[in-house]
């Protein structure tokens, strides 16, 4: 069984087909919007992370079905502000495998829309669920730092 | 240099930062059948029957494969150069079933839900055998995991398969217990090292299809897909040149996919029903189904004299292959250069081993590579022989460390450490860290302690006389040079640094080349990405291949010009007499030379190889807070200095050390692999198997010193393993002065570090 559903996402109405029990993840994977991505099965990794009306969430433990009606956002929504965050990351070497960084961008994007001047240790608070296996975070830390700083002017 | 030292940004960063399609999920056909494994729930079986009657009824299935379907000759999935040094004892599909979670079917469908539904109604007979799932109790077991009689070796490996030993290795210099009974401080050890799991973002998965001549393409999140090119031509007994393998972006490697993982499944399903298949593993499957670091335990005696002097280092391993051989011999093997190879003052070693089959998740290759593993019990040991003699342990490190010239007794009659600025590093490490102005060991507050600790580290650049590259560099129509490799960029930026090479020599921008990489249909041999070899011996390749192209063209416009070569300038883009009579930009010569009459386009072309393997050199500094009340042990920073050789990309490499220390971290405090009594692997997940994530850990600090290492290109030597090699022993050297027990199991969870202080 399969459902109809409109969805809001990244500012344009479509209309999708989904079975009851299909996460957000897979719906807009289907849509063709490869940011989000799949890590782990326990919503432990942070790769599948987007905006539903603004807020962060794991798309993979978000029914489709509960998005109707809701503005779904992903770093492919972001457009500018996204690509500025990308160089300020790429600057820093931060990108490496770049398989969890996307998740991790929505997330930074998330926080400096809460607060334009977080500490070090806000920051890694905020990311918490944001695994990455390549970087050790440092280079990360350094690009958020630099694309936080900039924006704040 | 221009360009090499550069600190550029990866040449693909936008494309993997804008979340365009560039991973192997992106770009799966839309009708590609997907295939779902039946495992076993078992650790040791041999099937009796399987039922698919079932499965083949549910709407939408369209096959199911079972041991009786698929080719019977065994091969070894590790990704190494032919003739591999493991031991040939995988099917694609096999009758026994070796370790919980053992491909026992495959069941393809149209869709994930259907295939999931299929799996669930295959019915399975087991003839249920007694297991191995502890190391000490694999060898001359009644139960022998490899019984089959067409197993076989390349070449010999010490392996028994009828004792369950996949492979040892004994290599002795010098009379061991003679030169112990001569030191007058010797310390003893046993340690453990865990068998943790490489764990890398994109987990294992790859799709195939059938190309318009008849030909098998399989796109895969591999490290080596000329290895798994071959290694797929004899599972499926076809030719390897029916076979195309293509890489995209990888999303992390660290070793885990230079060991093949789903292709055969997936090649074997699609070659079959002529129709594109996917194969993709969850985490789960990703943590038991694919090969993790080797577990192992370690004896090991080291002796010294009353003024420090190392005389004698004694090593022996029992290790866990788990079901399959991959890499069991030479991750053992490479341990011991890498380790022991640091001590120069040394009269007598035995590094001996043993590799046992057991019912547990098979090892392979992970970062390190066996030297992870082997200098965790000896860089703890010379620390707490340090504490015997009463010396400072970077004291005792510095006075004993191989010096540039010396030959280690482990080495070869020929080789020598040819570069290294050893003891630079080692001042540089001790300045950053404070060492000789601070206490090692303090007072806190009311429960925690805290410790300074040290460990150094070799690693390789390389296999010596195995490891060879080519490539190619193609001046194209338009003026653009294109690099062709196949090693194969996971991340860490092979690619911006390969084509920074290749640029110093052209002289031109970075914007000037693009590379294309990793497609066995188009690109030159390499063996891929692992062994710390792609800046080394890629890398020299391309340096060799772009020196080939600069001559071709400077020959070809003196003779166009009727002039001599010494006449001409170019610098990459623009081609002068130096009289400048005659001036051409490259895009107008890369026009003329590649079209019309009599004209030549123009390719440079390398293949190179090493005789040697120069080790980078690492110390690592670890400071930790130890709670006395918990033994809950945290990084509160972490400081080290590195020589790898010529750093092409500062920042690039500096990434790539903060990665590798934090990786060892995970390793040293965090990554716990625990199997249940009935041996499945209970840590299979991130919820269970915690990789370190950003609240886990202080500050990093990572400096570098440059030694110019003659024998590859611009001096470089390597940095992608070495980096992983201190942050076990240096924070058990932390815990250590923080509180003076010795921490003896990885990881060193808060229970480990409690029990090793009740028992000081």
């Amino acid at each position: 069984m399969s459902l109809t559903l409109q969805l809001n996402v990244n500012g344009q109405l479509y209309t999708v087909q989904a079975a009851p029990d299909e996460m957000l993840l897979t719906t807009l994977r289907n849509l063709g919007l490869y940011s989000v991505r799949c890590g782990c099965d326990t919503t432990n990794c942070g790769l599948c992370t987007i905006w539903v009306d603004g807020e962060i969430i794991l798309s993979c433990a978000y029914l489709t079905v509960r998005a109707q009606g809701h503005t779904i956002t992903t770093l492919e929504g972001l457009k500018e502000e996204a690509a500025f965050l990308g160089e300020c990351l790429a600057s820093e070497g931060a990108d490496q495998c770049g398989y969890c960084t996307t998740g991790m961008m929505m997330s930074v994007m998330a926080l400096r829309r809460k607060k334009a001047h977080p500490t070090d240790q806000e920051i890694k608070d905020f990311l918490v669920g944001n695994l990455c296996r390549c970087t050790g975070y440092q280079s990360q830390l350094r690009g958020i730092r630099k694309y936080l700083e900039a924006m704040a002017q | 240099m221009k360009h090499v030292g550069q600190s550029y940004k990866k040449v693909d960063a936008e494309t993997i930062l804008s979340g365009r399609a560039a991973y192997t999920e992106d770009f799966v056909p839309a009708h590609a059948l997907v295939i779902k494994v039946k495992r076993s729930p078992h650790p040791f079986a041999e099937i009796v029957s399987i039922d698919t009657s079932a499965a083949m009824k549910v709407p939408g299935v369209e096959a199911v494969f079972t041991y009786k379907d698929v080719p019977q000759t065994r091969f070894t999935l590790a990704g190494q150069t032919y003739p591999e040094a493991s031991a040939y004892d995988t099917l694609i599909l096999d009758k026994v079933v070796r370790y919980v979670g053992d491909a026992v079917a495959f069941v393809v469908a149209v869709d994930e839900e259907t295939a999931l539904k299929a799996e669930a109604l295959v019915k399975v007979t087991y003839d249920v055998k007694k297991p191995i799932l502890d190391i000490h109790e694999a060898i001359d077991n009644p139960s022998i995991i490899h019984n089959e009689e067409d197993l076989s070796y390349n070449f010999p490996v010490g392996g028994d398969p009828k004792r369950n030993i996949a492979c040892s290795y004994k290599h002795v210099v010098g009379d061991v217990e003679v030169e112990l009974a001569a030191c007058d401080y010797v310390h003893e050890g046993k340690y453990f090292d865990q068998a943790t799991v490489q764990s890398a973002m994109e987990t294992f998965r790859c799709f195939s299809t059938i190309d318009q001549f008849g030909r098998l393409v399989v796109t895969s999140s591999t490290q080596i897909p000329f290895h798994v090119r071959r290694q797929l031509a004899r599972a499926l007994g076809i030719s390897a040149s029916k076979i195309r393998l293509i890489k995209p972006r990888i999303g992390g490697g660290f070793g885990s996919k230079q060991t093949a993982c789903v292709e055969p499944a997936c090649a074997f399903v699609t070659w079959k029903l002529k129709k594109p298949s996917v194969l993709i593993y969850d985490r789960s499957e990703a943590n038991t189904c694919s090969t993790t670091r080797h577990a192992r335990e370690w004896t090991i005696r080291i002796g010294a004299t009353k003024d420090g002097f190392i005389r004698v280092i004694d090593m022996y391993t029992l290790s866990d292959a788990g079901a399959y051989g991959y890499h069991a011999f030479t991750t053992l093997t490479a341990g011991e250069h890498k380790s022991i190879g640091l001590y120069g003052k040394l009269k007598a070693v035995r590094y001996e081993g043993d590799v046992v089959y057991t019912n547990h998740s098979s090892g392979g290759a992970f970062r390190g590579y066996g030297a992870t593993e082997a200098l965790w019990p000896l860089e703890n040991a010379v620390s707490e022989l340090a504490k015997k003699i009463d010396m400072d342990e970077i004291e005792l490190r510095e006075k004993n460390v191989l010096r540039v010239g010396e030959r280690a007794l482990v080495f070869g009659e020929d080789e020598r450490l040819e570069s290294g600025l050893i003891p630079e590093a080692i001042a540089r490490v001790k300045e950053l860290s404070g060492w000789d102005k601070r206490p090692h060991s303090w007072q806190i507050d009311e429960t925690h302690r805290g410790g300074l600790g040290a460990a150094m580290a070799f690693q390789g650049s390389g296999v010596a006389k195995i490891d060879v590259a080519s490539v190619e560099i193609r001046l194209q129509e338009e003026g653009q040079y294109t690099l062709y490799t196949g090693s194969t960029d996971m991340g860490m930026g092979a690619n911006t640094v390969l084509q920074q090479m290749a640029c110093e020599v052209l002289g031109c921008p970075m914007a000037n080349m693009h590379i294309y990489e990793a497609d066995t249909d188009v690109v030159p041999f390499d063996p891929g990405s692992y062994a710390s070899s792609t800046t080394y011996v890629t890398g020299t390749a391309a340096k060799l291949a772009a020196e080939d192209l600069r001559k071709k063209i400077i020959e070809l416009a003196a003779k166009r010009w009727e002039t001599s070569i010494d006449r001409i300038d170019f610098d990459g883009l623009e081609l002068r007499m130096r009289d400048g009579s005659q001036v051409l930009s490259i895009e107008a010569f890369a026009e003329r030379e590649t079209c019309g009459v009599n004209r030549q386009q123009l390719a440079g072309f390398a293949t190179w190889s090493s005789p040697t393997s120069p080790p980078p050199f690492m110390i690592g500094v670890a400071e930790v807070s130890v709670d006395t009340e918990t033994g809950k042990v945290v990084p509160t920073h972490f400081y080290a200095v590195v020589d790898c050789g010529t750093l092409v990309n500062p920042m690039l490499a500096h990434v790539q050390a903060e990665g590798g220390i934090t990786q060892g971290l995970g390793m040293a405090l965090t990554e716990e692999v625990r199997y249940s009594s009935t041996g499945r692997l209970e840590t299979n997940n991130f919820m269970h198997y915690k990789v370190p994530t950003r609240q886990d850990f202080g500050p990093i600090t990572v400096d570098f010193v440059e030694s110019y290492e003659p024998s590859g290109a611009f001096g470089v030597k390597s940095i992608g393993e070495v980096v992983i090699n201190t942050s076990c022993p240096a924070v058990h050297n932390a815990i250590l002065q923080a509180v003076g027990a010795s921490v003896p199991n990885l990881p060193m969870i808060p229970e480990e570090v409690f029990m090793a202080m009740q028992e000081k």
